[in-house]
């Protein structure tokens, strides 16, 4: 299954047995470079350099999400999906596969989406997160996409509805005048297990064409 | 009085349209609760430390080390040295930590050793599952060896299954609390279930308290296609966790034990021969099935040969195998996908025996269905909208590298209602609250309810409120077997008639007018013939006084307000390319009947769900088990395949709507489009290749092994 915009791992990396196998000191050189950086402004200029160990216990983050800056003490272990979840209970974004297979955990990370299961809490340390209630909010409750869902009943269960909005929105962002093939080879990065993935094709084709609303 | 009976179509304006569904801004706001989403204030996460092995005996158990690491709370061992596991995943032990994380860590620091037992995870081979294969008794009627030496033509097929996981995307799980409610005990579970009303006593029995304390809520649920009844182990070790540390206590599954335990549809394999006369007239059948549910065997209703189960002669034996493989549950129409695979795969190689059309195969022989002119309308349906005519070719007369095909299959189910009750509150100042002890799966039970109640009240569906998901509210079977939607929507009725009358009883007066003359039309309370002089709802309301009116409705069978027993046709358009084995489908039709539709769009919506869980299973997914240690061996979404949005083709839905379906009241209509799929996408490989892919999922390498016999 070929994709062209399937979410990924903002900092490249894209499994998460790899970041969380290797244990947090051995992360510091190459995978976590961009939350070392970051998390250097708050800790001090020597933490920035690499090779500097966070953890095992919490260390500070400030997780920007949905325009506001959450401060939070974090183990490095846990990961942004858990840290919306279970620390900030942002539970629109799901826990499903919880290693980048299915896509239920999509949030946008700096504009682009990821699979919250796989970027660690650290990562996004400062950078900007969207969630899904954030679309919602900034849209007076639903944006254009998310009424396009309703429209077309691109959602059963709704428990990969979340992820799949967030992949829409990010698709649409990104490609604005994209077929309907170009979207649906775009979205092949999430799963439904209910079979919704007419309605879905139907949202995101409305959604294209302007439907929705602003 | 109001009309119990359902409103005539063409004065309905919500009842058998395209409705979206109520809650459907909530679920893609991300403001749904899940089970999975509830977090409550110093709740532990609890995680399973499980079994390597496909059969095993624990030989030494020391959960010290987890105990000792800071956060642990609590540790319940559930398979202590000496037990027997039967199979990969078990659990063997329980640990409650503060974070997920440390309880992660913490099953990690289990120390655990195994004695290794043997095992058996094979279902393909009777013999090679040895004692574990437990053959039936074979039926035989007395003509058949006649009948299958007399036919013209005997043919000859194999084909079968791969045992499928339910793959739920909210794993299964529960989060348990014990607080107070008015100053008195209670135990809430908030629990992924299909079964609110009846789960309560689960937990009360694992929580030690009275049912009369337990509170189930479960507003969401993230799919449950038949896995999820009960509270299981699971829920139960939530609440004897919490009663245990009091605190909140939640066990929600990872994939891996998911996938592994938490519900798989039986496998199914089958030898076929088919006796037809020149003609193409089906005279004899014979079937030897095999196949497994898992630690508790399998085979079972419905038998072999599915649909067309009044051909005249026939032998027919079918063998349970016994494997250690997590056991099997109801999976959308239990066991029907796979004997509807068995059977038309063997009728279509009987047509492809003859040089016969496939269609007109099927077409000849529905005198053997026991809904024969259904059949046939919706095979004439489902023709036309394929184009089978011009897409069909005889097997084999193809010689391309990308080959096309097209193949077809027919399903049956039954749908009637179950017990349902439903309140309904008329309010006097015009709210009106429908409550129900049912759940929604996903398939829309909350808009239903309020479908049917705007309808009866003449109210636009956002003046309803509908309150379901709590065993605090009347009780409602668990939903299983397409027995909802005709259970919940004629119980709703039943309340709301109810409910009118006396609305109609109190503003007659004023109106001058009968009681029995008043109906609920347009917001307005008016008279028969014409709106003029109509009340609005809210001003009608007023006139009960302080008190709100309360009636309670039950589910209605018959007399047109409920019914059971469907037919339906699904064809598939594929497309094969030989040199890689890759199977595409390019487009399938489904042609069902259900009777009466409270809304269109879900219906459809629900349709097509069950044409790609098809499409997964015809050509995608499959729990791998390692013959050697006996472990699954995909126990994640990476490789436990399920379709993504390019791969399910073009799909079209024909829902059968004339007044004689109209008529015969609401059915069910979440199993039998699921049924047919498989089928059908398995015949359109075979047209297109000339060949029986032995085994659904048909994937690269199981076509191409086809492409050389």
């Amino acid at each position: 299954m070929s994709r062209s915009d399937q979410p990924q791992d903002a900092s490249g990396v894209s499994r998460r047995g790899f970041l969380k196998g290797v244990g947090a000191g051995a992360l510091a050189a190459g995978a976590v470079a961009p939350a070392a950086a970051a998390l250097g402004a708050k800790a001090g200029p020597q933490a920035a350099a690499a090779g500097t160990v966070f953890g095992p216990a919490p260390v500070a983050v400030a997780l920007n999400v949905n325009g506001k800056v959450r401060q939070l003490r974090l183990e490095p272990r846990v990961t942004l999906l858990d840290a919306l979840r279970n620390h900030l209970d942002l539970t629109g974004a799901k826990k499903v596969c919880d290693r980048a297979t299915c896509g239920a955990c999509t949030v946008l990370l700096d504009g682009k989406a990821v699979y919250a299961c796989t970027v660690l809490a650290v990562e996004a340390n400062g950078r900007a997160i969207e969630t899904v209630e954030g679309l919602a909010e900034t849209h007076g409750g639903a944006a254009p996409i998310q009424k396009c869902f309703v429209a077309n009943d691109a959602q059963q269960c709704g428990f990969c509805t979340p992820g799949f909005v967030m992949a829409c929105e990010s698709f649409k962002r990104a490609n604005p005048g994209a077929t309907r093939e170009q979207a649906l080879d775009g979205l092949g990065g999430n799963l439904c297990r209910c079979g919704t993935y007419h309605g879905v094709a139907q949202a995101v084709v409305d959604a294209l064409a302007g439907k929705g609303g602003n | 009085m109001a009309d119990l009976a359902w409103p005539d179509p063409k004065d309905c304006s919500l009842l058998g349209t395209r409705v979206p569904r109520i809650d459907g801004p909530d679920k893609c706001a991300g403001r749904a609760k899940y089970t999975y989403d509830i977090n409550r204030p110093r709740m532990l996460w609890a995680k399973f430390v499980t079994c390597p092995y496909g059969r095993a005996r624990v030989a030494s158990l020391d959960v010290t080390p987890a105990q000792q690491l800071p956060g642990v709370v609590a540790v319940e061992v559930i398979a202590g040295v000496g037990s027997e596991l039967k199979t990969s995943f078990q659990e063997v032990a329980c640990i409650a930590a503060e974070s997920e994380e440390i309880a992660r860590e913490a099953v990690r620091r289990v120390k655990v050793t195994f004695d290794r037992l043997a095992h058996n995870v094979v279902d393909d081979d009777v013999a090679m599952a040895g004692n574990q294969a437990k053959p039936g008794r074979e039926q035989l009627t007395d003509d058949f060896a006649e009948a299958i030496g007399g036919a013209a033509v005997v043919s000859e097929t194999e084909v079968g299954c791969s045992v499928l996981t339910h793959c739920c995307l909210e794993s299964h799980g529960s989060v348990v609390e014990f607080g107070e409610e008015d100053g008195q005990p209670v135990v809430r579970a908030w629990c992924s279930s299909q079964a609110v009303s009846g789960v309560g006593g689960e937990f009360a029995q694992a929580a030690g308290v009275p049912a009369a304390q337990v509170r189930v809520s479960c507003q969401h649920m993230g799919g449950g296609f038949g896995s999820k009844f009960g509270a299981d182990l699971w829920g139960a070790l939530a609440a004897r966790l919490a009663r245990q540390t009091g605190r909140p206590v939640k066990v929600m599954l990872e994939r891996d034990m998911e996938i592994a335990l938490a519900g798989s549809r039986l496998s199914a394999f089958g030898r076929m021969r088919v006796g037809v006369k020149d003609d193409g007239e089906i005279v004899a059948w014979e079937s030897d099935a095999w196949g497994t549910g898992g630690v508790n065997g399998g085979m079972g209703a419905p038998g072999l040969p599915y649909v067309f189960g009044n051909i005249p002669n026939k032998k027919v034996k079918s063998t349970p195998i016994f494997t250690n493989t997590g056991a099997q549950r109801a999976w959308r129409a239990p066991n029907h996908p796979q004997m509807c695979l068995l059977t038309m795969a063997a009728l279509s190689d009987a047509a492809a025996e003859l040089g016969m059309d496939e269609l007109d195969f099927f077409r000849k022989n529905l005198g053997l269905t026991s809904r024969a002119d259904v059949y046939r309308e919706e095979l004439e349906i489902a023709a036309e909208m394929i184009g089978w005519k011009k897409k069909w070719i005889p097997r084999g007369d193809q010689g391309d590298v990308v080959r096309r095909g097209v193949g077809l299959a027919l399903h049956t189910w039954g749908g009637g209602p179950h017990n349902s009750n439903v309140q309904c509150t008329l309010h006097p100042d015009g709210a009106v609250e429908l409550r129900c002890g049912t759940q929604d799966l996903g398939v829309g039970a909350r808009t239903t309810i309020g479908i049917v109640a705007a309808e009866t009240f003449g109210l636009p569906l956002a003046k309803v409120t509908v309150l379901i998901g709590e065993n605090r509210y009347p009780q409602s079977d668990g939903s299983g077997g397409s027995t909802t939607v005709g259970a919940i929507s004629t119980a709703t009725r039943h309340a709301c008639v109810q409910a009118l009358d006396k609305l109609c009883a109190a503003i007659a007066p004023e109106m001058n007018a009968a009681p029995e003359q008043l109906i609920a039309k347009d917001g307005l309370i008016r008279g028969r013939e014409s709106a003029a002089g109509g009340v609005p709802f809210a001003d009608a309301c007023r006139r009960l006084g302080a008190q709100p009116v309360v009636t309670m409705g039950q589910t209605q069978r018959g007399n047109g307000m409920s019914s059971s027993q469907v037919g339906g046709v699904q064809m598939a358009d594929v497309e094969v390319d030989c040199e890689t084995g890759i199977v595409t489908v390019r487009q399938m039709v489904a042609v069902q009947d259900c009777g009466r539709i409270i809304d269109l769009l879900t219906t459809e919506s629900q349709v097509r769900g069950a044409m790609i869980m098809g499409v997964c299973a015809a050509l995608y997914e499959e729990r791998i088990q390692d013959p050697v240690t006996g472990v699954v061996l995909n126990p994640d979404l990476e490789f436990y395949k399920l379709a993504g949005i390019a791969d399910v083709g073009r799909l079209d839905v024909h829902m059968m709507q004339t007044p004689e379906h109209v008529a015969r009241g609401v059915i069910g209509i979440g199993e039998p489009p699921a049924i047919s799929p498989m089928a059908a996408i398995a015949n359109a490989v075979a047209n297109a290749i000339g060949a029986r892919v032995k085994r659904c999922p048909m994937t690269p390498d199981r076509v191409l092994a086809a492409l050389k016999t």
